[in-house]
């Protein structure tokens, strides 16, 4: 499809491939360290050395928000491929099981989903403790639940496809057949819901990292640099400000990636 | 409808029952001690021990269980540690303004969100269209974490219109809705127009200007009112991130709602505490969804018939 026809994919797409990039080889381009305090240049404003000025320690906040976009993508990415696993494989076998065994594996997900939000995610950051491992964990008990849904429902109907069939016929085993036959097929509305899933997991971790649950200071993420530049609204609002648009970026570049991903599986309307 | 109303009632149960298993289970059987995170690595062994006889932490896993449920069913959360008094009269302080903020969030966005659907339903790729669906896919991006404190610089400190934090009058109410509502809004409003789009090349709609209606009052009479078991569908699967939403914006902007108590909660590694909001949250969307079922089986009967 030409670009000039999905203009979602195509401005999706740049954004994206941007903060790739950012997070990959920025930190190399980086001329200030984002950890060095220097109380001189405290709220200082933005400048030629400091485009985006300093924080109240006199931080680079061009350079955290470089290295806080690598945490963010670094954690969504991860937090998304965990889940859609976990997720496709128990959506997948509650598929293929059928019975009580898709009874009980389908009611699980209700429970988890009767969470609302964020909510299963701040309770459960809130019992392991902040650091990022936890927080991959604690978003991921979260995100599987979608995944799960999404492939039990597609396992249903592919499972009546006449080549599942066929496979069934020459004797290949329930596992073989989720795997090479039916997971593959899936490909597409599973690749636009996990689009949709990191936008949507870099919210999530800014607001558990702004909440204090996420990343713990000094390690720069976009969300404790939003909550500790709140102090300083009013004679810093550049601190907000570049943490929020970044946060803001990284959202709407996923949804318009996801949005023209969409258009091309024909999906979503 | 009554049979249906029953049946729906009676799937609450279990999942209630699920929800509340699952709380109990993240605060217990977690790895880690919440009474030495709560005291401290140095504290005295006997001071330890002397809160887990308080808590009831060393008594069996099954009977701290079963005295979980029993309590919940009377509602009895327990007792907060950091503020000494009942977790449920804590709980019920606070509901009312977190509810109080979820509804305006939610007049909120469906008073924006109408307008906007409308005006780019009726003319898609219009000038109007292009410049509503542009705001819908902001609202969607902006993280409430950032709307807030721009709305705050904005309103409150920049042009001194509104007050900063808090819960009072109105003026208090006015940026936490829109911090919350935003989002929303954006959402509907993109749900409406293509279900204004859709609906537009339908025989009842030609039906209805040919019988002299002009297209933009049929859209709305008409048009409208098939999109409405849709809103009510999607302010159901919203509700969820409006709670959430809730929860963050109190942070925001002190609101005195369960959402900044439970956050102060973990902050004061307040167990009990936690719990109970935890599962305040989570049984009130249970019961909003069920609502929403409800609602929806009246807007539409063929819902009944399942």
């Amino acid at each position: 499809m030409k670009a000039a026809r999905n203009p979602s994919l195509a401005a999706g797409a740049a954004i994206v491939a941007f903060l790739v990039a950012t997070a990959i080889v920025g930190p190399l381009l980086a001329t200030a360290d984002p950890l060095a305090i220097d109380l001189a240049n405290s709220l200082a404003r933005p400048s030629l050395q400091h485009p985006l000025g300093c924080d109240v320690l006199g931080r680079d906040v061009l350079a955290r928000i470089v290295y806080g976009a690598r945490l963010s993508l670094g954690v969504s990415v991860s937090v998304v491929a965990l889940s859609m696993i976990v997720g496709s494989l128990i959506g997948g076998a509650a598929g293929m099981a059928g019975g009580w065994i898709d009874e009980v594996i389908m009611r699980g997900v209700d429970i988890v989903l009767a969470f609302p939000g964020i909510l299963l995610a701040i309770a459960l950051a809130a019992v392991l403790g902040p650091g990022l491992m936890d927080l991959v964990i604690a978003l991921s008990a979260m995100g599987w639940t979608t995944y799960a849904r999404l492939v039990r429902g597609e396992v249903l109907t592919l499972r009546e496809r006449e080549y599942v069939h066929a496979a069934e016929t020459l004797g290949a085993r329930p596992g073989r057949i989720l795997l090479r036959h039916l997971l593959p097929a899936m490909a597409g509305p599973v690749a636009v819901q996990a689009t949709f899933g990191i936008g949507g997991i870099v919210g999530a971790e800014a607001a558990l990292s702004f909440l204090g649950l996420g990343a713990l200071p000094p390690t720069p993420s976009w969300g404790n640099m939003l909550d500790a530049g709140r102090a300083f609204m009013l004679v810093a609002p550049y601190l907000t400000m570049a943490p929020g648009i970044a946060i803001g970026t990284a959202i709407l570049g996923f949804n318009l990636l996801g949005d023209g991903l969409a258009q091309i599986a024909g999906t979503r309307s | 409808m009554i049979r249906y109303f029953l049946r729906r009632l009676g799937a609450l149960v279990p999942v209630a029952i699920g929800v509340a298993t699952l709380t109990f289970a993240m605060i217990h059987l977690v790895p880690g001690d919440p009474v030495v995170a709560m005291l401290g690595e140095t504290a005295a062994p006997a001071d330890i021990a002397e809160m887990r006889t308080r808590l009831g932490l060393d008594r069996p896993i099954a009977e701290q269980y079963t005295a979980f449920l029993t309590g919940l069913l009377k509602g009895d959360l327990g007792e907060s540690i950091s503020y000494r008094k009942s977790v449920s009269s804590l709980i019920a302080e606070r509901f009312p303004a977190t509810i109080e903020l979820t509804m305006a969030g939610m007049l909120v966005g469906v008073l924006i969100a109408f307008p906007l659907g409308i005006v780019s339903g009726m003319k898609p790729g219009g000038a109007a269209d292009v410049g509503a669906m542009g705001f819908a896919i902001l609202g969607i991006s902006i993280p409430h974490i950032y709307l807030g404190p721009l709305l705050m610089i904005v309103f409150s400190l920049d042009l001194r219109w509104l007050p900063l934090t808090g819960r009072g009058g109105l003026s208090h109410l006015v940026l936490p809705a829109l911090t919350l509502g935003t989002a929303l809004a954006a959402v509907i409003a993109r749900m409406l127009r293509q279900s204004l789009i859709s609906v537009r090349d339908s025989d009842y709609m030609r039906t209805a200007v040919s019988k002299g209606m002009s297209p933009a009052a049929a859209l709305i009479r008409h048009g409208l009112r098939n999109a409405m078991t849709s809103v009510v569908t999607l302010l159901g699967l919203q509700t969820g991130a409006l709670l959430t939403g809730a929860l963050i914006t109190e942070v925001i902007f002190s609101w005195p709602g369960i959402g900044r108590l439970l956050i102060g909660a973990i902050g004061a590694r307040d167990y009990p505490l936690v719990e109970g909001c935890v599962l305040t949250f989570a049984l009130t969307y249970v019961v909003v969804n069920m609502a929403t079922d409800l609602l929806y089986a009246i807007v539409d009967p063929r819902v009944r018939l399942e």
